[in-house]
């Protein structure tokens, strides 16, 4: 139990520190970097306390992508440089006490919340899914988002099409004086277009206007 | 203090998405790190819901979890995508100068 709170107690602190560097380190890059320190460290608190699935799909859909995304972007935009100085920014910058202000009195609501939360005395009636502790983790899941929550696992499906197509659509750009192969032309070529046969008389030879 | 139970979980994820917050309220400079925020508070509300799913004996959250996880990779796709293009457009992704609604 003691290395249980240890662990528990390990990763949460670097998830909190790292969390916090997020938001106050200077460089953009390393703003990412610790982005990616947190999501490894909330996965391995995941695993701990028996989600594995989902701390492995973390690992695999943040780390893995959206980091590297935020890194692809930081780097494309050349925007590492730009000084990230929420403190000391050039002048009129009254709104920061009240979004400190607003942001403690966030903190100590939810802490409140949790705090004086309890379970409704019913609560084992509405449970929807139990989980089976015969299986593992991924074969519970796999049963029920196959089965019952099957319109929604398609629905996320569309979403990411939607996003893809989305973000396919808003950075494509067409630039002119760039020969390229254009499909549409190709196949609707004929005959006629492409091919003359033309009678050479003799002497004189043939003119040919391009 | 050495038994974690679901108040333990439940307080880190206020912590980060406190952070997130104020990652949100206080940047001056630069738009990737509010995207960085947003995706603390979703990480947060994740970890919510995986805390309540295990502690509670209820898959049903760690479903949701998975489906949070699909909307936050599309937002973050999204967003990036937006700001690729706003970079091209106006040279600057400064959110001082960033007003052109004159908000």
């Amino acid at each position: 139990m003691i290395a249980h709170a240890i662990v528990f107690y390990i990763f949460s602190l670097i998830a909190i520190v790292s969390a916090i560097m997020v938001t106050v380190s200077k460089n953009t890059v390393n703003s990412v970097f610790f982005l990616i320190l947190d999501f490894i460290s909330i996965s391995c608190l995941f695993i701990m306390i028996g989600a594995e699935f989902l701390g492995m799909i973390m690992l695999i859909v943040y780390v893995g992508a959206v980091a590297v995304l935020f890194l692809f972007v930081v780097m494309m935009l050349n925007v590492a440089q730009q000084k990230n100085e929420w403190f000391n920014s050039s002048g009129r910058s009254s709104h920061i006490p009240v979004g400190l202000l607003v942001s403690i009195i966030i903190f100590f609501e939810l802490i409140i919340v949790i705090g004086g939360w309890k379970y409704k005395p019913d609560l084992l009636d509405s449970i929807a899914i139990e989980i089976n502790t015969d299986l593992t983790n991924t074969q519970s899941l796999g049963s029920v988002i196959y089965t019952d929550y099957i319109h929604l696992f398609q629905l996320s499906g569309m979403v990411l099409l939607v996003a893809m197509i989305g973000a396919i659509v808003l950075t494509f750009r067409q630039r002119s004086g760039v020969k390229r192969q254009s499909y549409f032309k190709q196949i609707s070529r004929d005959r006629k277009d492409g091919i003359e046969l033309v009678d050479v008389e003799n002497n004189k030879g043939v003119k040919i206007d391009v | 203090m050495f038994s974690i139970g679901l108040g333990h979980y439940l307080t880190l994820a206020a912590i980060i998405f406190t952070i997130g917050i104020v990652g949100i309220f206080l940047n001056r400079k630069n738009i990737i790190v509010i995207l960085m925020s947003i995706e603390l508070i979703l990480l947060a509300v994740n970890i919510n819901l995986v805390s309540f799913s295990i502690f509670i004996n209820d898959l049903s959250g760690q479903v949701f979890t998975l489906f949070i996880l699909t909307v936050a990779a599309a937002e973050a796709a999204i967003g990036l995508a937006i700001i690729v293009v706003y970079y091209r457009n106006s040279g600057t992704i400064r959110v001082e100068e960033i007003d052109r609604l004159k908000g």
